[in-house]
């Protein structure tokens, strides 16, 4: 996985709440057995005027021009900024794969869902909660090539005026991210505690240990 | 010892290790798979050159891309047909056991679960799936996860989690007829909207969840990750234990009585402290039917479709917007003169016996309405298929015209050739109403199977309680 340190990038304002896994990576990519390329589909029926199939070349797929990630404004953006409940919907774990493969690396929003919030830090993707109110200031303030600076590290994001805005996250999810860890290779530190549990808990459940 | 909730009892009994700043290592009891979310996970860990920690806890069906037609052909789309053979081809690599597409138990992952007692309360239940809720509903912690995830529980049996708070939700009272658990559920969506339970583990309790079958819960529990809780939990009571006694995975002899005084105890204490209550009153519920692009868009069958004007909150105006024009329709319309091009009774949420019959009591001796170009019925599992055909269910549908149909996902996501095509509008028991959910542009209305299957009659929505 890839370290989240600091980064200084141009934001995509995405001016919708409630947007679903769904509209992030349509079903029919999901098909796939890689974990890889699904980029080209992030956002798929927002973003092209035809209907998308796994494995199809996009780069001559007909533009839907209205679309943020289709303006050239915020062209190489990485930080998407957008309203509140983002994620919501199925667990999918392609649709940060998605904003991943495409570039993104951090997500600002007033409230996420869940599953999807879980799933970024295990992709490198820092999602970033904030305010009602502050996301609303930023979406006015963006405009075209608009950066924000975001240090994991300080907890903060740094807008082109210099206001400093901080943010929250938990203390062993920063770690992970911050060094780029794996989870697993963490967890199975813990091999002698869940060896322990098994054994007690057969005592008292032996029906799941049968 | 202070008072606490269903959900802490099941947490804290499944606490590993906790690090410093609260997340935990906890225990998982059983892991559902399925051909989806799981080819990246079996992937890296074969590369890792890591085993399952115990490979007996996981139990895995091909649900989502698997055909509703005959099946001796095998799956037409290559594609799908990869994925489903990826599946097979993992679960014999790794020795886990699996319903193939021809085993009469196969069927949707979360209909199968309890079905088999692979399911049980008081267990702690993962699948790559966000309706693993559903499992919540015999007092288990049943919470859905991403593929990294399921990697994780393979090779560890556990997952890192972070608590969550504890919503009560209680309906109270008794739920008028033609009410159903779809119906009870939207309504409390509708109540406290698609992300009113972030952050939560929703317990749902009062008399009209406790008078709710354990199929009724269900269908509750499965769609607390429409109201934006990972987790729906109910209380085990006679109903619950009952429903387990004799299922093939179900504990046997000296161990079922161990386990029944053990699951009694799965209850919140009565002075345990709730983050968020609700109180709703069941007798006020009406049958449901959503008429936008998100499941808190929901309204009474006798009302109309609202107006974004008289909503204050300038983004949840320009939400309301976005969906009346992708649902073709306008504002101040009557629900009930929304007509449908196609039905589908099936999905996690309503494809269990208790509704393949309430659906069919709807139709018997009735035929679909001429607009109707097509009408679904897709059992959840082989069981619950035989089931219904040993009740002569099947025969009461097909004669109406409907197609019955395989087991499986089917047009609840569309993932197989069961689809909407663009513009076409759906009465669907299924839980989700998302753009293109069942298909490029299609348009659906989340509605309980007894009032999909009137709306296949009448060929537009109707009010169930003056049915006939
Ligand atoms: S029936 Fe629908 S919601 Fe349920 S597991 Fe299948 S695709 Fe998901």
């Amino acid at each position: 996985m890839q370290a989240f340190k600091k980064i200084t990038a141009t934001v995509a304002p995405l001016d919708r709440a409630n947007v679903d896994t769904d509209a992030i990576i349509p079903k029919q990519f999901l098909k796939s057995i890689r974990r890889a390329g699904f980029g080209p589909y992030l956002f798929d029926e927002w973003r092209y005027q035809d209907v998308g199939e796994p494995e199809m070349d996009c780069t001559n797929r007909p533009l839907n021009k209205d679309f943020v990630l289709n303006n050239p404004d915020y062209k190489g953006a990485e930080i998407l900024l957008t309203r509140e409940n983002f994620g919501c919907g199925s667990s999918r774990e392609h649709a940060p794969w998605a904003l991943e493969d495409y570039g993104f690396r951090a997500i600002i929003a007033p409230s996420f869902a869940d599953i999807f919030y879980n799933n970024c830090f295990k992709n490198g993707l820092l999602p970033i909660v904030l305010p009602a109110e502050v996301v609303d200031g930023l979406f006015k303030e963006v405009t075209a090539g608009y950066q924000l600076t975001i240090d994991l590290e300080a907890q903060t994001i740094i807008t082109p005026k210099g206001k400093v805005i901080g943010f929250e996250v938990d203390e062993s999810r920063k770690y992970r991210l911050y060094n780029g860890l794996d989870d697993i290779a963490l967890s199975l530190l813990q091999a002698d505690k869940i060896k322990a549990y098994e054994a007690e808990r057969a005592k008292r459940a032996p029906w799941l240990f049968a | 010892m202070s008072a606490k909730t269903l959900y802490d009892k099941l947490w804290d009994d499944h606490v590993v290790h906790t690090e410093e700043d609260g997340s935990a290592l906890i225990y998982i009891d059983r892991q559902l798979i399925h051909e989806v979310t799981s080819p990246q996970a079996f992937e890296s860990l074969r590369l890792a050159g890591r085993a399952p920690w115990r490979t007996e806890r996981n139990l895995a069906v091909a649900d989502h891309n698997v055909p509703t037609t005959d099946r001796s052909a095998g799956i037409a789309d290559p594609v799908s047909r990869l994925q489903v053979e990826t599946l097979d081809k993992n679960c014999a690599e790794f020795g886990i056991t699996e319903f193939g597409m021809t085993d009469l138990r196969q069927g949707i992952v979360h209909v199968v679960g309890p079905e088999q007692g692979a399911t049980l309360p008081g267990m702690t239940v993962v699948c790559g799936d966000s309706h693993t809720s559903t499992h919540g509903a015999s007092g288990a912690l049943a919470f859905g996860i991403g593929t990294s995830e399921v990697e994780h529980a393979l090779a560890t049996q556990c997952l890192i989690q972070k608590k969550s708070k504890n919503f009560l939700i209680k309906v109270n009272g008794q739920a008028s007829a033609g009410v159903t658990a779809k119906d009870i559920v939207l309504a409390i969506i509708g109540e406290i909207g698609t992300a009113g339970g972030n952050g939560y583990a929703i317990e749902f309790a009062g008399s009209a969840i406790t008078d709710l079958s354990m199929e009724g819960r269900m269908t509750v529990c499965n769609m607390a990750i429409e109201a934006g809780a990972r987790a729906g939990l109910i209380a085990v009571d006679d109903v619950t234990i009952d429903y387990y006694r004799d299922r093939p995975y179900s504990p046997k002899g000296e161990h079922w009585f161990m386990a029944e005084r053990m699951w009694q105890k799965l209850h919140s204490d009565l002075d345990a402290i709730f983050d968020k209550v609700v109180e709703i009153d069941a007798t006020i519920i009406k049958p449901q039917v959503t008429w936008g692009t998100s499941p808190e868009m929901v309204v009474p069958i006798d009302a109309e479709v609202p107006n974004p004007v008289d909503e204050f909150d300038a983004v949840k105006q320009q939400s309301m917007r976005n969906a009346l024009d992708y649902m073709g329709l306008q504002a101040g319309q009557a629900i009930t003169d929304i007509q449908i091009d196609k039905v589908f009774i099936g999905s996690c949420t309503n494809s269990r016996i208790e509704d393949m019959r309430a659906a069919a009591v709807m139709v018997e001796g009735k035929k679909i309405a001429a607009n109707i170009k097509l009408a679904l019925v897709v059992p959840g599992s082989g069981l619950v298929k035989q089931q219904a055909e040993q009740e002569g269910l099947d025969k009461i549908f097909i004669s109406a015209g409907f197609e019955w149909r395989e087991p499986g996902c089917s047009m609840c996501l569309a993932m197989n050739a069961d689809k909407l095509t663009a513009g076409e509008r759906c009465a669907s028991t299924s839980n989700r109403n998302f753009e293109g959910r069942q298909g490029y542009g299609g348009r659906t209305h989340l509605v309980s199977p007894a009032m999909a299957a009137a709306a296949a009659i009448a060929g537009h929505f109707v009010d169930i309680r003056d049915w006939r």
